[in-house]
C-alpha cells in the first residue's frame, strides 16, 4: 500500500500489471500492487509509486508528464493511452490492467522496442528534429510571438498498438507512418509521384482495412486513419487519366 | 546494464487477439472484427457448397435427396445465416470501399449503422421469402 501525499480521500485500487524480464520473467506474467489512488493520481503516478516504495525493477517508459513526449504510452485495462494522463479513478474498476503497447516487440515489462516504429515511421522523411528550426530564418518575425508546430504527431506508437492489422504484419507502413507521408504529400516535399509510389502497395495505404482505430487512439489528434483514406484517393487520382 | 537480446525478447501478439479482442476498442473495431467473421464464414461456406456440389456425381436421386434435406427449416435456418453474412459482409465492404476512397471518412461510424439497418431490413425480408413461401 502506498501514498501519494497528497491531501483528499483515497481510494485503494489494484493494479494488475505484465511482467516480463528476458531469462528472469519469461513467460510474462501479471503481479499485483495495490496503490492509494486520489482523483489526481494518473496511472503513471501509480507505476512510480509501485516503483519507489514496492518494485524498483518494474521497468517502464516516461519523460515529461504531461502528454507532449509521448513515451509513456501503453495499454490500460486493453486500451491504447498515454499513462501520464489518465487517470486511475477514470478507469472506473477495482482492479486495472496494465499491459505494454502491442505490435511492437516487448523489452521488458511495460517497455516494449520503438525502434519497430522508427522503422515504419521514418522513411517518410518526417525527421524528428528538424533543421529549419535551427536557421536565423526561423525566427518569429515582429508581432509573431511564436511559430505553431503543424506536425502534431509525438511519436507515442499508440496507433500502431491499436491498429490490427499492424498487429499481425511486420511489413505495413502503418498509421503514423502514412500519415507522415501524407504530411509529406501536402507540404511538397519530394517528387509527388515518388511519395505516391512509396505508399502505393500492400504495406502502404492498401494494407489499411480501415478499422480506424488509430484514429480513435491518437492522443494527439493527428487522425492518421482519415490521412491513409485522403492519401488513397491521391493514389487512385494519380491513377485516372482524366483526374490530372 | 548489459542490453537485453531484443529478438529473445520478442513477444508477437496472436493474430486472434489482435483482430478480436474488443478490449479498448470502439466501433470501427467491432465493424472490422465483424467482416472478419463473415468473411471465414463464407469462405467456409464457399468449401461446404463446392463438397455439396459433388453430390451430383452420385446421380440424381441423390442430388434430389439432397435438395429435399436442403428445404428442411433446420437448412432455412442455415440460409438465412448465410444472408445474414453475405448482407454485412456486403454493405460493410461497400463501406470500407467507399471510406477506403476518402468519402465520408468522418462520417464512417454512422455510414455503418446505416448499413447494418440496410442488412437488418434486408434479412427481415429474406426470412420473410424464405419461410412464407
Amino acid at each position: 500500500m502506498s501514498n501519494n501525499g497528497r491531501p483528499g480521500p483515497k481510494t485503494p485500487v489494484t493494479l494488475k500489471i505484465l511482467r516480463y524480464k528476458p531469462g528472469s520473467i519469461d513467460p510474462p506474467r501479471y503481479d499485483t500492487f495495490q496503490v492509494d489512488a486520489d482523483p489526481l493520481m494518473t496511472v503513471l503516478d501509480a507505476l512510480e509509486e509501485i516503483r519507489a516504495t514496492e518494485d524498483p525493477t518494474l521497468a517502464y517508459r516516461h519523460s515529461c508528464h504531461h502528454a507532449s513526449c509521448g513515451t509513456c504510452a501503453m495499454k490500460v485495462n486493453g486500451k491504447d493511452v498515454l499513462s501520464c494522463v489518465t487517470k486511475v479513478l477514470d478507469q472506473k474498476s477495482d482492479v486495472i490492467v496494465v499491459e505494454p503497447l502491442g505490435t511492437m516487440p516487448l523489452v521488458a515489462d511495460l517497455v516494449v522496442d520503438m525502434g519497430d516504429f522508427a522503422r515504419r515511421y521514418e522513411p517518410a522523411g518526417l525527421s524528428f528534429v528538424r533543421e529549419s528550426e535551427y536557421l536565423t530564418e526561423a525566427q518569429t518575425p515582429e508581432g509573431v510571438e511564436r511559430y505553431t508546430r503543424f506536425e502534431s504527431c509525438i511519436e507515442c506508437g499508440i496507433c500502431l498498438s491499436a491498429c490490427p492489422v499492424a498487429n499481425t504484419n511486420a511489413s505495413f507502413i502503418g498509421p503514423a507512418g502514412l500519415a507522415a507521408w501524407y504530411r509529406s504529400l501536402q507540404k511538397g516535399d519530394g517528387e509527388r509521384a515518388d511519395i505516391l509510389a512509396a505508399v502505393d502497395s500492400d504495406c502502404g495505404v492498401w494494407g489499411c482495412h480501415g478499422a480506424m482505430e488509430c484514429t480513435e487512439a491518437c492522443p494527439s489528434q493527428v487522425q492518421p486513419g482519415d490521412l491513409i483514406m485522403y492519401l488513397r484517393r491521391e493514389v487512385v487520382k494519380s491513377k485516372l487519366p482524366w483526374a490530372h | 546494464m548489459t542490453p537485453i537480446p531484443i529478438q529473445q525478447a520478442t513477444r508477437r501478439r496472436k493474430a486472434l487477439r489482435a483482430w478480436f479482442d474488443p478490449r479498448g476498442r470502439g466501433l470501427g473495431f467491432i465493424a472490422f472484427a465483424l467482416q472478419r467473421i463473415t468473411g471465414l464464414g463464407l469462405v467456409l461456406y464457399l468449401l461446404l457448397h463446392m463438397a455439396v456440389l459433388t453430390t451430383l456425381l452420385q446421380g440424381e436421386s441423390a442430388w434430389d435427396q439432397f435438395v429435399a434435406f436442403a428445404k428442411s427449416p433446420i437448412m432455412l435456418l442455415f440460409d438465412l445465416l448465410l444472408i445474414a453474412g453475405i448482407l454485412i459482409h456486403g454493405l460493410n465492404g461497400l463501406r470500407v470501399s467507399i471510406v477506403g476512397l476518402g468519402f465520408g471518412v468522418k462520417q464512417h461510424k454512422t455510414f455503418f449503422w446505416i448499413m447494418m439497418l440496410l442488412s437488418a431490413l434486408l434479412f427481415v425480408y429474406a426470412g420473410w421469402l424464405l419461410f412464407a413461401h
